[in-house]
């Protein structure tokens, strides 16, 4: 029996709640809104240890973005929570006028995002967040591919001054970016594994399939690079065009629509300066379903098998 | 100031107002006029402020929820000193900080708005952000009454009353006009005051024009503690205008050069009355 590595895994949701309660010292104008989903959102580890900085706005998600901007002009740091589907989507116009256009330093922490959702099904099932939130000017966009990297994009936000749209998921995926070298900082990509045929460029969940595509991949004789874009805005464009003229193919990888999130920003760049044919992995113009993370990843096509199949018949 | 004072001053405001609209060819008379006086008593009398330094910590806040009346907002402002009244009629110029809508970036202006509903959400924020700092400014936030109508305030309202807000003063310019017409026709929000009382409010009806009240309104929010405060002032649509008075054609149309002139002249004609009355 060949022996199986044991992979830690923590969903990003964990990661921004305990984040939160790790830099709330250091950070003493740093509050949490949430909007009665601390227990999912995972802000309630922060509640707990610091109950007077956690402000529950009850199911008024449009209300609790105006109240953080409100927050954020008399000197706050307000950490906004609910579910992706809210926060980006019913709260969009909100994020747009009352912390957008007057660039307030409000932050947006987006759990349940993608269909990694599962049982809930489409209607929480937000595959559109990082489209929207990418129109908007002066709005950082990051989406963060484990736990490492949420905790370190945490610590960015708060550090960064003007608003933030970070992007966790509900599932439990594994650390892959635990290694000592590793350093984080808002707009720069990273290469996470070399190669010289096809460049993958994944955010997210999708960093780690498009891994356990390129290991599939490099049994066949493909040297897959792979690149891990977390910070979807402002986006890494020299790192992603360096790639694409090393391998002259590029496929994205995104738990998210392939309309207007990575695979768009990455086709944006490489229109701009680099143009080489692009294959995008995602939510192909459709709603989600109810089933497990697992089982809809594995549908949808995000999973290792998913991205080696779509590579393979991309080159 | 003496109520005299605060007349002749709103006066100007009102000027402020017709001029810089007419400069722009567009924007909102109506709902400015309207709210002339309520602006000019809180930006000469009420407000802790200083036009030498806009962004004093502990200064008062003021969010104009019903942001399309920035008009009356900037002929206050520039009365007060925060910027030139020469440039009220760059309003809604291309390349004029006066934005069609507030601008968080105007001397002055403590919050973007104009998006109706979201202004008294921001509000509360500030509110909010003083009590969790031990702090002691007051914020205000001005609606208009067809505002009412979007689902946000009232979910704002709910938590100012749940957090007991006392430091927070809404404001409502009920001069039952929206655009479509009367607000009582269009999806009346009537009562206002029971609506806000159910919400946890105290609320206080004044007349929109008449300082004595408007003085004595800020005195008892100021005073009430345990929960937040709304005032309703019934107001003019228009007031001070003799041909947009009441008329809902007002709401968000600029006088051309002939109106222009008579409003002028009607604006003129009360502060020489004010000036008779001061003698």
């Amino acid at each position: 029996m060949a022996e199986e590595k044991i992979i830690k895994k923590v969903a990003t949701r964990e990661s921004y709640g305990n984040a939160l309660k790790e830099l709330a010292e250091e950070f003493p104008d740093l509050v949490v809104l949430d909007a009665d989903l601390a227990a999912a959102t995972k802000t309630g580890i922060f509640k707990k240890a610091y109950p007077e900085r956690h402000i529950d706005c009850g199911i008024a998600e449009c209300n609790m973005v105006g109240i953080a901007a409100g927050l954020a002009a008399a000197g706050k740091i307000p950490f906004v929570s609910s579910f992706a589907m809210f926060a980006a989507g019913r709260a969009f116009e909100q994020v747009r006028n009352s912390v957008g256009y007057p660039h307030l330093n409000v932050k947006i922490g987006a759990t349940h995002a993608g269909i990694s959702v599962g049982e809930d099904g489409a209607t929480h099932q937000c595959n559109e967040d990082l489209a929207l939130m990418r129109t908007i000017p002066g709005m950082v966009v990051m989406c963060p591919s484990d736990d490492v990297e949420a905790r370190a994009a945490v610590r960015a936000a708060l550090e960064y001054e003007g608003p933030v749209y970070l992007r966790f998921g509900r599932a439990a995926v594994p650390v892959i970016n635990d290694r000592p070298d590793y350093h984080f900082e808002i707009g720069k990509g990273t290469i996470v594994r070399e190669g010289s045929d096809v460049t993958i460029v994944a955010t997210g969940i999708g960093v780690d399939s498009a891994l356990g595509a390129a290991d599939m991949l490099e049994k066949e004789g493909v040297s897959a690079e792979v690149v891990n874009i977390c910070t979807i805005k402002p986006l890494d464009e020299e790192l992603i065009v360096n790639s694409a003229k090393k391998t002259g193919k590029v496929v994205t990888v995104e738990e998210h629509s392939v309309i207007g999130g990575l695979g768009s920003a990455v086709c944006d760049a490489l229109c701009k300066h680099y143009p080489v044919p692009v294959c995008k992995i995602g939510m192909q113009d459709v709603f989600g379903e109810s089933g497990s993370a697992a089982a809809l990843i594995e549908k949808y096509g995000l999973d290792a098998k998913g991205v080696y199949r779509t590579v393979k018949e991309f080159i | 100031m003496k109520n005299l004072e605060l007349q002749k001053t709103a006066n100007e405001v009102r000027k402020g107002i017709v001029t810089a609209v007419h400069g722009a060819k567009a924007g909102h008379p109506g709902g400015s006029l309207s709210a002339a006086d309520m602006f000019t008593f809180l930006y000469f009398e009420e407000m802790n402020i200083d036009p030498q330094n806009p962004q004093m910590e502990e200064r008062d806040r003021f969010v104009l929820s019903k942001g399309h009346t920035a008009p009356g907002l900037y002929a206050a402002l520039a009365n007060r000193g925060f910027f030139p009244v020469e440039d009220l009629p760059t309003l809604r110029h291309l390349g004029s900080y006066l934005q069609g809508h507030p601008c968080i970036h105007i001397a002055g202006v403590d919050m973007s708005s104009g998006s109706l509903g979201q202004g008294i959400s921001a509000a509360v924020g500030m509110a909010l952000a003083a009590k969790l700092g031990g702090r002691a400014y007051r914020t205000y936030t001005m609606l208009g009454d067809g505002e009412l109508e979007e689902g946000q305030v009232w979910e704002a309202a709910m938590f100012a009353g749940h957090r007991k807000l006392d430091n927070l003063c809404v404001i409502v310019d009920n001069n039952n006009l929206q655009i479509d017409g009367p607000i009582s026709e269009v999806c009346s929000p009537y009562p206002i005051d029971k609506k806000f009382e159910a919400f946890n409010f105290h609320v206080i009806n004044i007349d929109a024009h008449d300082f004595d009240q408007i003085r004595a309104a800020f005195k008892e929010a100021r005073e009430t503690k345990g929960c937040p405060t709304c005032i309703i002032m019934h107001s003019l649509k228009g007031k001070g205008v003799s041909f947009m008075e009441n008329n809902v054609d007002w709401h968000g149309k600029a006088p051309n050069d002939e109106e222009y002139a008579v409003a002028m002249a009607d604006l003129e004609k009360i502060g020489e009355e004010l000036e008779k009355a001061g003698e």
